[in-house]
């Protein structure tokens, strides 16, 4: 009975098989070679870094986005989320940095339960709820903070701008994150659970597994990690931007997640395979880019690319 | 991959049906009655209660040039949402619908320099051909709608700023060229725009309730596989839905850049969005099977109001829009449910 309410019924089930585990990365080294060998300067630690740091607000909301896939649903308000961070953080700072993050985390938490909420007791399709979310959320945002404030916090900047070791402090954020949430989906029954919905919901409820509550918990982490990840880029571009910040950032993240080997479908999560999917997609454009190919050249050639590598995943049709 | 008993739900007491008339077999109670108009006309009953409410509370609501404006300014929403209710009645989606939008504005601006005929024929010729593409890669690949309409939506996004040198260059149609008439004329009062949007969903609906088409597109949506079990032209009729999605898409960029006199690159951004929103308000399942042209065209009408509400009500902040456009989006769309659910126990 529950079971219309999970996706888009045309959405077909993925083949399991080489090119999906391992695509990403076999495309990731092919595209690093080719660098190495015709993009000049390309695959140096400083342009490698930079690369990191773009792509790390991606591959934040992407981790949430797996799970969220993983138990065949969507979250187009990812994008939205993150602009809310961003406009409450400067809201709130003069709090100080710890409380204003923490309000900046709790907004994109409510936003979570309530898409959790529309999705496993309403029941309503994940692409409506969180379709009226994006919708909502970002002129919230706005109300919030109409046009644009500049951060002087020196705590945030610093966050930011950088690094221990050599290794800025966003991307070590991204891999304590890219860990941790591995290790869930991995090792945790919260982890096994998310996989089981996303493979048959109505099973999982006739064996008794918390299908809503696990539900809830998956809007709950993606709201939460976009929230996070609103921050992050806020304290990176110096300046919250609520109008802008996180536009179609869900597709990137959708993307990245798909390209990385779980499929739409639900029922798998691969959380390596995610993060290497939003490399391979920030290494693709600005390689693009550095063959002075125009924004729009690059546009054109990265739907194509991700075209063929979501046809590849399919493999040969039934 | 849906479940058999879902499918077998769906077909066997579908709340609005694959046909105008109640199930048969099924004798329904006056309360399951109420619910399948409630469904149905949901979201014209709400319009016509939001512009009871509207034009005693703001004097200027109810005057023929609001009216009117409100009107005009649907119509382009309108005739691409036509499009997007067919694409969801299959169980497709068509996220490509913004960028084809800008695109056809941009192409049709830059063919009105040239010719009339150039302005209407090259926003449907690539347009379409943009639609075609997403169908073969639905129907002959397999990909899933939702992904290949969004790599459709940055490459038409990609092609429109190519065009336009980055997005910098915006086409004028040159003053006094008949195009400008398509989006600035009017006839009995009424804008050309409004008339066409009026013209095609006519078309629409008759294509949607009286043809074989229509029909098939009715019954892949509710179950795909019987419906291709049965013999119905399954990957045919899914493939002109999209070309159809496209052709519209384009068409409505067109129109818009008669009326604006100008093709901008950048609009249309969230555009399939106002669009989905529209036809789900308007009664029409996302999972497919179930829904009208008629009710897209309340739901149009119903975000149309509301923006004008809004801009009445004269808030400090237009960002409002927005939020109430989402907030009216769930709690229709969970009454629907409600309703769908009650009935089918």
């Amino acid at each position: 009975m529950a079971s219309e309410a999970i996706a888009p019924r045309t959405l077909p089930r993925l083949r399991p098989g080489w090119m999906q585990d391992n695509g990403v990365y076999a495309a990731l080294v092919v595209l690093l070679l080719i660098d190495l060998a015709f993009t000049d300067n390309f695959v140096t630690v400083d342009n490698l870094r930079t690369q990191l740091i773009q792509v790390v607000p991606v591959v934040i909301v992407a981790l949430g986005m797996a799970l969220v896939i993983g138990t065949e649903g969507i979250d187009l308000s990812v994008g939205s989320v993150m602009a809310l961070a961003s406009a409450l953080l400067p809201t709130y700072l003069g709090y100080g940095v710890v409380p204003a993050v923490l309000v900046c985390l709790v907004g994109g938490v409510l936003v979570g339960l309530l898409n959790g909420w529309l999705v496993s007791y309403i029941g309503l399709q994940p692409i409506v709820a969180t379709l009226a979310s994006l919708i909502g959320i970002r002129g919230l945002a706005n109300i919030i903070l109409d046009n644009q404030a500049d951060i002087r916090n020196g705590t945030l900047l610093d966050l930011g701008a950088n690094s221990v070791a050599g290794i800025p402090y966003l991307v070590l954020i991204a891999v304590v994150i890219t860990v941790v949430v591995a290790f869930v989906v991995r090792r945790t029954t919260f982890g096994r659970q998310v996989v089981s919905i996303g493979g048959n919901r109505v099973a999982s409820e006739l064996a008794g597994l918390p299908v809503r509550r696990t539900l809830i918990t998956v809007y709950v982490v993606s709201a939460a990690l976009a929230a996070l990840a609103g921050v992050l880029a806020t304290a990176r571009l110096t300046a919250s931007t609520p109008n802008t910040l996180g536009n179609l950032i869900e597709l990137s993240a959708i993307t990245a997640v798909v390209v990385g080997g779980t499929p739409l479908s639900g029922g798998r999560v691969k959380i390596v395979g995610t993060v290497a999917g939003a490399i391979l997609m920030q290494l693709i454009h600005s390689t693009l880019i550095a063959h002075n190919l125009k924004d729009s050249a690059a546009q054109l050639v990265q739907a194509a690319i991700i075209a063929v590598a979501v046809y590849a995943q399919l493999g040969r049709k039934a | 991959m849906q479940s058999p008993g879902v499918g077998v739900e769906e077909t066997g007491a579908g709340p609005a049906g694959a046909s105008a008339d109640a199930p048969t077999g099924l004798v329904l109670t006056r309360y399951e009655k109420y619910a399948e108009v409630a469904q149905r006309r949901g979201s014209l009953v709400v319009l016509v209660l939001t512009g009871i409410v509207a034009s005693f509370a703001f004097d200027s609501f109810g005057s023929v040039d609001n009216l009117r404006n409100i009107a005009l300014t649907s119509s382009f929403t309108a005739v691409v949402a036509l499009g997007m209710t067919f694409v969801i009645l299959t169980g497709g989606i068509d996220l490509s619908v913004g960028s084809v939008f800008a695109l056809g504005g941009v192409l049709a601006a830059w063919g009105s320099e040239h010719s009339v005929l150039l302005a209407l024929v090259l926003p449907l010729v690539v347009c379409g051909a943009i639609g075609l593409l997403n169908g073969v890669l639905i129907t002959s690949f397999g990909m899933a709608p939702f992904i290949v309409t969004l790599t459709t939506l940055l490459a038409a996004r990609g092609l429109d700023l190519a065009l336009t040198t980055e997005g910098s260059v915006v086409h004028v149609v040159p003053s006094g060229s008949h195009f400008a008439t398509m989006g600035q004329g009017s006839v009995l009062g009424l804008p050309w725009p409004v008339w066409i949007a009026i013209g095609l969903f006519a078309l629409g609906t008759l294509l949607l309730q009286r043809t074989r088409f229509g029909q098939t597109v009715l019954a892949m949506g509710s179950n795909e596989d019987a419906a291709r079990l049965m013999g119905l032209p399954v990957a045919r009729t899914k493939m002109w839905v999209y070309v159809m999605s496209g052709l519209l898409a384009g068409f409505g960029g067109a129109m818009q850049a008669a009326q604006s006199s100008s093709g901008v690159p950048n609009i249309g951004v969230g555009f399939e969005l106002t669009a989905i929103s529209a036809v789900v308000i308007g009664g029409t399942l996302l999972t497919g099977g179930a829904g009208t042209t008629g009710g897209t065209l309340a739901g149009v009408l119903l975000l149309g109001v509301i923006a004008n509400i809004i801009n009445q009500l004269n808030l400090s902040n237009a960002n409002w829009q927005p939020v109430v456009n989402g907030a009216f989006l769930v709690v229709v769309v969970v009454i629907q449910t409600y309703l769908t659910r009650r009935q089918r126990l």
